[in-house]
């Protein structure tokens, strides 16, 4: 019975740091909009979700005929992360534009933007549904599209009686890589001071010589790149995606990202591989249907004990 | 101020805009006038299932039938849901949770201990209120932004626990969920007219409730609560007490919607009360013009109505709510139809959560360019 309890743990603990990775690098796309605009960039599931359909149509053009190993295994991988992230980014860059500009120029309120987010959010998801996939995939946009495995899932190693397979490797180094070059970014070029700036005090920023509007682009570009890289782990690893793959997903990238302390970049890391852990761990006793609620339950307590979140606000100084 | 006199000019110009007249007048109305006016309303509600006008407004599908849901369904829905979004402020993103707590309740009671209808619907009602304050009490004191992901997170807990629990029927649903038992005559079978019957009589007396309580203190510290909390709270409104209240009180009504919902449609299950649900009442809403009642019922009517008259934009519905918000909110974020309270407050850039970061005017975003530009 412990034996087994054990071996259950052992590969929840897999399984939850592999899903946590995923959650972090979308959570950071929350976190750094968040810290520049105190927008919830609710479209930003969206956002990670044509990112999976960036993948899924790469893969399916180069079209593996079985699963490669090597050097081609990582070319592939590569070359889906640089597609996807550059898609995502892109379509955050245009959802920036189209979606909350327009109110940013007009000093709408926070509720009018929360509102907007959504608004792109419900219409994103539809256009994919109902055109998008269809057109790109040639199937019912409606169901759930299988991505072609590429990488040889091969166990490299084993903790008790948990593979760790190439799969598993490959997705948390790659978001760790992802993740430092992000962080190196804003801490250390010139744009990311501009950012970090503008998220600690929009008006001196200004006063400074930073261009906010230039500054809210960049970060929903690297929100949105960040997204798609996870987008492209995810097809990797869980081989489908749909047009509500998003939905799910962007709440607990965003609990996660509460979790770490909202604007805070490492904080996201944190909390994205917290939260998969947790729900993972909890999963063993409750059954993994009650894996959502496991995650919403962690963030409403985390909202409730620890607004500010593990690592605090950081990003930005907090305000009310 | 430099736009003032192009302010004051569009003042004087509104005066004549017909929607201002018609407020002009109701606002000096006497009260014989007023009444007049309520019961020809509740008139033209009772002959509203007439055949006649189904023709041309659904001829597709029976109209009494589309009346009640999901037009009846979402103008209260909408009410309830007006409570919390436009009279208090909140984004409320998992009304749709109460609803199903108030459908579940009536089901589960109604099949399992075959208590009536009217016992049921009132126990749905309290226990939505209950929920809502279990639900309100710690996550109240949050940001208005985190609360909109709470309640959202929320309405899917409600949603996947009622598909794993099997108590409820788990996947399956509730089936054979007893109809009321008759009233004054009125039988509730299988025809909807006594149904529509019930949940008109439900509107008005949501609204009723509703118009009071903003007339009232209660009203006046929701309004204060809504423009600026921190100020309220200085003033001595007990701010935290009285979100709670309007969350009850939405969660009541979101209840009430849901009992009779149910009791109409013999079956539930958990996929009856998808986010979508919520995200579909929010948009009437806002669409409408939060915070005022005939504007939110006139948006309720819209969504509701305009995809069962069109069938074509059943498929694009989603896609469309989708755009207007985003559309609402650049253009006319006030709504079609707002209160003129609210649209100050929403001009002014204040209305609950405060502006954006980084929300520094720009050259061409300057503040009397910004009143010229919305008039």
């Amino acid at each position: 019975m412990l034996q087994e309890l054990q071996n259950q743990f052992l590969t929840s603990t897999v399984g939850g740091l592999v899903i946590g990775s995923i959650y972090a690098l979308v959570a950071l796309g929350y976190t750094m909009v968040y810290g520049v605009l105190r927008l919830i960039n609710f479209a930003h599931s969206e956002i990670f979700m044509i990112g999976t359909f960036a993948s899924l149509v790469t893969l399916t053009t180069i079209a593996p005929t079985a699963p490669l190993g090597g050097f081609a295994m990582i070319g592939v991988l590569i070359l889906i992360v640089i597609i996807s992230a550059a898609v995502s980014g892109a379509s955050a860059m245009l959802l920036e534009l189209i979606a909350y500009r327009p109110l940013r120029k007009k000093g709408a309120t926070r509720l009018a933007a929360l509102i907007s987010a959504i608004g792109a959010s419900l219409f994103l998801q539809e256009l994919f549904g109902l055109e998008v996939i269809n057109w790109l995939t040639g199937k019912p946009g409606r169901n759930q599209q299988s991505a072609p495995r590429f990488v040889d899932r091969d166990t490299v190693f084993t903790i008790g009686n948990a593979d760790i397979r190439t799969d598993h490797i490959l997705v948390v180094i790659g978001a760790i890589i992802v993740m430092v070059i992000l962080d190196q970014f804003v801490s250390r070029t010139k744009l990311g001071r501009g950012i970090r700036a503008t998220a600690q005090d929009p008006e001196a920023a200004v006063l400074m010589g930073v261009s906010i509007d230039n500054i809210v682009r960049v970060t929903f570009l690297l929100g949105g790149a960040m997204a798609g890289v996870a987008a492209a782990f995810y097809v990797m690893e869980i081989e489908n995606t749909d047009y509500r793959v998003g939905f799910v997903l962007g709440i607990k990238a965003f609990t996660a990202a509460v979790l770490g302390g909202i604007g805070n970049l490492r904080g996201a890391l944190m909390g994205g591989i917290v939260l998969g852990l947790v729900e993972n761990w909890g999963a063993i006793f409750l059954g993994s249907e009650w894996k959502d609620v496991i995650a919403f339950v962690i963030l409403v307590a985390v909202l409730m004990f620890r607004p500010t979140g593990i690592l605090g606000e950081s990003l930005q100084r907090a305000r009310a | 101020m430099k736009g003032d006199g192009v302010t004051a000019k569009g003042n004087a110009g509104r005066a004549f805009h017909p929607v201002d007249r018609v407020r002009d007048w109701w606002a000096e109305a006497p009260q014989w006038q007023r009444y007049t006016v309520y019961l020809a309303l509740i008139v033209f509600a009772l002959i509203l299932p007439a055949p006649w006008i189904g023709q041309f407004m659904s001829p597709q599908s029976d109209w009494t039938t589309v009346l009640f849901y999901p037009i009846g369904t979402y103008i209260l829905l909408a009410i309830g849901l007006n409570v919390v979004v436009g009279q208090a402020g909140m984004l409320d993103l998992g009304f749709v949770a109460f609803f199903a707590i108030g459908g579940y309740t009536l089901a589960y009671f109604g099949t399992k201990h075959g208590l009536d209808f009217w016992a049921t619907v009132v126990m749905g009602i309290v226990l939505a209120a209950v929920s809502g304050v279990i639900l309100g009490a710690p996550t109240l004191r949050l940001r208005g932004d985190y609360l909109a992901i709470v309640t959202l997170g929320f309405g899917e807990i409600v949603r996947i626990t009622a598909n794993n629990t099997n108590e409820i029927g788990g996947a399956r649903g509730i089936t054979n969920v007893p109809h009321p038992s008759p009233v004054f005559g009125m039988k509730f079978l299988l025809d909807p007219a006594p149904y529509y019957y019930l949940i008109v009589a439900a509107i008005v007396l949501v609204v009723v409730f509703s118009v009071r309580l903003q007339k009232s203190r209660v009203g006046r510290a929701w309004a204060a609560i809504r423009e600026d909390e921190d100020a309220a709270e200085l003033m001595g409104v007990p701010t935290f007490k009285f979100k709670l209240l309007a969350f009850a009180i939405g969660a009541m009504i979101g209840g009430l919607a849901g009992g009779i919902f149910a009791s109409k449609a013999i079956f539930i299950e958990p996929n009856t009360f998808p986010f979508i649900l919520s995200a579909t009442i929010l948009a009437a809403v806002v669409l409408g013009g939060a915070g005022n009642l005939p504007g939110v019922i006139l948006g309720a009517f819209v969504i509701a109505w305009l995809p069962e008259r069109f069938r074509f934009i059943a498929e694009y519905r989603i896609l469309l709510f989708g755009a207007v918000l985003v559309l609402m909110m650049a253009l006319r974020p006030e709504g079609l139809l707002p209160s003129r309270q609210r649209k100050a407050e929403l001009h002014e850039g204040t209305g609950g959560m405060g502006t954006m970061g980084a929300e520094v005017p720009g050259p061409d975003s300057d503040a009397s360019a910004a009143e010229v530009g919305t008039k």
